[in-house]
């Protein structure tokens, strides 16, 4: 299963790039692709907090992520 | 009739255009927010600031902003355009115009929208000092 992931802002420096194809094995809820990020990229680990939206829309942890879906990683948001 | 109009642009932010999408007889007033950059942070002496966005769900969630608001307050018409790319001190990041038959409908409504803007729009500012820079918020 492919997963477009999208880092921005504060994120985009701390992974080194701001859009990653993720290869998942099996189907995997929001909750689980968080886990999965946080481990594989355990400089995540310095954030205040991140939110996730999938296909552009704020997504919370129950949602199961879908073939080629857009994910972005969502570090808290500072415009204005 | 449209009555949202939403926009981020790497060009400067125009209060005229913001103004006049909103202006009509009907309203008996037009209330206007405009964010500047400001050139200190605690104490910290900002050099610029620069702004970036996912822009494609950044017009979303505006457009939701506008589409309450017009709902809660009783306005006739919101502008919310916002600038993306870097800008310097006292330059405008934000514009939102409301235009409402009476006027506290026009304040409360751009005070609904800037700040929920600044709680869901995802637009990411950095800021930049003489000695380094920092992005903004994104630390514990």
């Amino acid at each position: 299963m492919n997963i477009n992931t999208l880092f921005f802002g504060i994120t985009t420096d701390l992974i080194g790039t701001s859009n990653l194809e993720l290869q998942l094995d099996h189907a995997m809820s929001i909750a689980d692709f968080k886990m999965l990020l946080m481990a594989t990229y355990p400089q995540l680990k310095n954030l205040a907090s991140y939110a996730i939206a999938v296909n552009e829309n704020y997504a919370t942890d129950n949602v199961i992520l879908k073939n080629n879906d857009t994910v972005a990683i969502i570090p808290p948001v500072s415009g204005g | 009739m449209i009555r949202t109009s939403i926009k981020i642009t790497s060009e400067k932010l125009n209060l005229q255009e913001c103004y006049a999408f909103v202006e009509d007889d009907s309203c008996g007033g037009i209330s206007a927010f405009i964010g500047t950059v400001r050139n200190d942070t605690q104490g910290k002496k900002v050099t610029q600031l620069d702004f970036s966005t996912y822009k494609p769900m950044a017009l979303k969630e505006m457009q939701k902003i506008a589409e309450i608001a017009l709902k809660k307050f009783d306005i006739y018409k919101i502008a919310i355009h916002h600038a993306e790319g870097m800008l310097q001190i006292g330059d405008i990041p934000v514009i939102i115009t409301a235009s409402a038959k009476h006027r506290k409908s026009a304040f409360l409504a751009c005070e609904f929208a800037i700040d929920t803007l600044k709680e869901t729009v995802p637009i990411w500012k950095k800021e930049h000092f003489s000695d380094g820079e920092v992005w903004v918020n994104a630390h514990p």
